[in-house]
């Protein structure tokens, strides 16, 4: 006798629709921001070792940093599909707009739009950390020193890892450079990935270029406050501050297919011409998806 | 085999007062013999038990006597001054530190009886810079050498102790790189900063904090005294908080002080007796409150084989309660509870009063969701 089977009455009908989660009404929020209060004023809060505090980040930081995502730059994300949901990934860009913003804003996409809301722990320079607040702040946001260990450390953590190989030459770039990728330093996130074997994600971000054109670069200004660079663009340092507001460009950020490196090993690291082979691979996938993207574009302010 | 005579420095301190007490307690081991310059404290001498105090200073070669006459086979060294204060200034704090340590090796390296050494460390040899990997591990090193001061010093301990363990290969050396110590009996650096009341902190810096509780620390001491562990191990608590978070966990109130005024701050501190003379700011101390440090201790669980009963949340909580708070956190709850329920009772008016309206304007909506059941 065949067993019992259970067959569903109604099989095509859909589960019931779910109402969309309401917005928190402001008596909510303002109960949330009272708790909020209360947890920052006691210290009952968790921060992991790099310094990220993901309490500050996703009360005040985030929702700082959403206006600018949504209504300034109008970001639109592609490819959100090729980052993992789980596990360690290194996601490698280009780097550009004077000012570090790029970086700002993959955060704000991969949290925001990813469906499972990836945090992207950044690598900054060691200038960064060396200035007061600055250093401070991109330690709470969840940035580290970009050095190998730090990279190993939260690839092997399982985080999602943000690097921009191009460092201060791409950041610093006089504007008639824009979208050209320059050197991609000594291919350290390659071996930081090869030794994990986390995947790399080559990302390309347009629209930064054009936030602040830097047509001049004030050597003499740079050096003495010790910079790498000392931006002169249209407005800045002719308007003063006002200068510093960043110029409402459309923004594209698109993620592209990972490249597996676990299947070299982690003995490949050692050998110079893997990294060098690879770091060659991201860079030109990173350039040619610049130039699409580019050609999408049918103006650099819609 | 348990040791039959241990030899402790820095006896009269607590945390080597500490030691001795315990190794004292433990039937199997022989004698325990503490040495320091001054004699402890009478609360200290209570607990040492039958520990033997003999009153010499390690930089004299008396030193070599007592090893020599008493066959010393474990020696735990842990007289290294991390304060000028305490040493009498800068100078004899050197001295103390570095020759003491010297003289002490001279004596062990001469003693055919002495089978292990442990040095009771620092993780201050890392320094503390913008340019440090978040987490170091033993096999890393400074990124900038510390210049002066207790780092310094530890750095050219190590050394003097690596070159010993070369030159004695059959003595087991066990080097332990303590993060800070914390917890409701120790008198260490960071304790006596976070219990003044308003604690200034460089403005536009949060450092990251490791910490370390005192019984923990005199867990690994004695384990590393019996045990077999030969080399480096980094011993501190797992997790960290932040410096701005210790301090409100504490209820203390941060005062942010620009970089530059620390000097005037901590003078001034002094000066109204907000702090007691032990407490010593150091540019390398400054430097760690900056950018903190932090340090891998796999080797500690897993090679050392010790885990640490507090993390540095739980230690930190247990050195709480020994500080009555300045905010006191049942008030903030208190507070912000209150707001609460002033935002719950306001929300309520108005919603009461939306429905109202509505109601009286248009007839409610029809619930949403609804759908025609199918014939079967």
């Amino acid at each position: 006798m065949p067993e019992a089977r259970v067959i569903p009455l109604r099989p095509d009908d859909d589960p019931p629709p779910q109402p969309p989660p309401a917005a928190p009404s402001w008596d909510e929020q303002l109960a949330g921001g009272l708790e909020f209060l209360r947890r920052r004023v006691t210290g009952d809060y968790d921060t992991d070792e790099f310094g990220f505090d993901p309490d500050l980040t996703d009360h005040v930081l985030l929702p700082m940093l959403r206006p600018w995502f949504e209504r300034w730059f109008r970001v639109e994300t592609q490819g959100l599909e090729n980052v993992p949901d789980t596990g360690g990934a290194l996601v490698v860009a280009n780097h550009s707009g004077t000012i570090p913003v790029d970086a700002l804003m993959a955060t704000v996409a991969l949290h925001d739009d990813h469906p499972a809301s990836r945090r992207l722990r950044l690598l900054g320079a060691d200038l960064v950390f060396q200035v007061p607040f600055v250093g401070a702040l991109a330690r709470k946001l969840g940035t580290t020193l970009a050095c190998n260990e730090d990279a190993e450390r939260l690839l092997s953590e399982g985080e999602l890892v943000g690097v921009f190989p191009e460092g201060f030459k791409g950041v610093g770039k006089p504007f008639s450079e824009r979208y050209t990728l320059q050197r991609f330093g000594r291919g350290g996130f390659v071996s930081a990935a090869l030794r994990t074997g986390a995947p790399i994600v080559p990302c390309a971000i347009v629209g930064a270029e054009e936030i602040y054109p830097m047509i001049g670069n004030a050597r003499t200004a740079a050096r003495l406050l010790g910079l790498p660079y000392f931006p002169i663009t249209p407005t800045f340092p002719l308007l003063g501050p006002a200068g510093l507001v960043p110029l409402p460009s459309k923004w594209f950020i698109a993620f592209g297919e990972p490249i597996e490196t676990a299947s070299y090993g982690p003995a490949a690291a050692d050998d110079p011409m893997v990294v060098f082979n690879l770091t060659d691979q991201v860079r030109e996938t990173i350039q040619h998806s610049l130039y699409r993207l580019l050609l999408q574009r049918r103006s650099v302010f819609s | 085999m348990p040791p039959a005579v241990v030899l402790v420095t820095g006896v009269s301190r607590w945390l080597g007062g500490a030691l001795a007490a315990e190794l004292a307690a433990d039937p199997a081991i022989g004698r325990v013999i503490g040495v320091d310059t001054v004699p402890p404290a009478p609360e200290v001498l209570r607990h040492l038990g039958r520990t033997e105090f003999v009153r010499a200073d390690i930089r004299s070669p008396l030193i070599a006597k007592v090893i020599e006459s008493a066959s010393v086979d474990t020696v735990v060294h842990m007289n290294i001054s991390a304060t000028p204060a305490a040493a009498g200034g800068r100078v004899s704090m050197k001295e103390l530190n570095v020759i003491g340590t010297m003289q002490l090796l001279a004596a062990c390296q001469r003693s055919p009886a002495v089978e292990r050494l442990v040095l009771k460390s620092t993780s201050a040899v890392y320094g503390a810079s913008p340019r440090d990997p978040a987490v170091f591990t033993e096999a890393m090193q400074a990124r900038r050498v510390p210049a002066g001061g207790f780092a310094q010093d530890s750095l050219d301990i190590e050394g003097y102790v690596r070159s010993f363990a070369r030159r004695r290969p059959d003595v087991g050396v066990a080097v332990l790189r303590f993060t800070n110590l914390i917890g409701p009996r120790i008198d260490s650096l960071l304790s006596g900063f976070l219990r003044m009341p308003v604690v200034p902190t460089a403005l536009g810096y949060d450092a990251r904090v490791q910490l370390l509780h005192e019984d923990d620390a005199v867990a690994v001491l004695r384990q590393a005294a019996l045990g077999d562990f030969v080399g480096t191990v980094n011993v501190g608590a797992s997790g960290t908080v932040l410096l701005s978070q210790a301090i409100r966990r504490l209820g203390r109130v941060p005062l942010p002080v620009p970089q530059p005024a620390m000097g005037t701050v901590r003078k001034l501190a002094r000066r109204v007796r907000l702090v007691d003379g032990s407490v010593e700011w150091s540019p390398e101390q400054m430097r760690l409150l900056n950018f903190g440090r932090v340090v891998d201790t796999r080797v500690l669980r897993e090679e050392f084989g010790y885990t640490p009963r507090y993390s540095t949340a739980e230690a930190l909580a247990d050195y709480a309660d020994t500080v009555s708070p300045v905010v006191r956190p049942e008030l903030v709850g208190d507070v912000t509870g209150a707001a609460r329920s002033v935002v719950g009772a306001v929300a309520g008016g108005v919603h009461a009063v939306h429905a109202v309206v509505r109601g009286r304007h248009r007839p409610a909506p029809p619930v949403p969701g609804l759908r025609a059941v199918r014939d079967a």
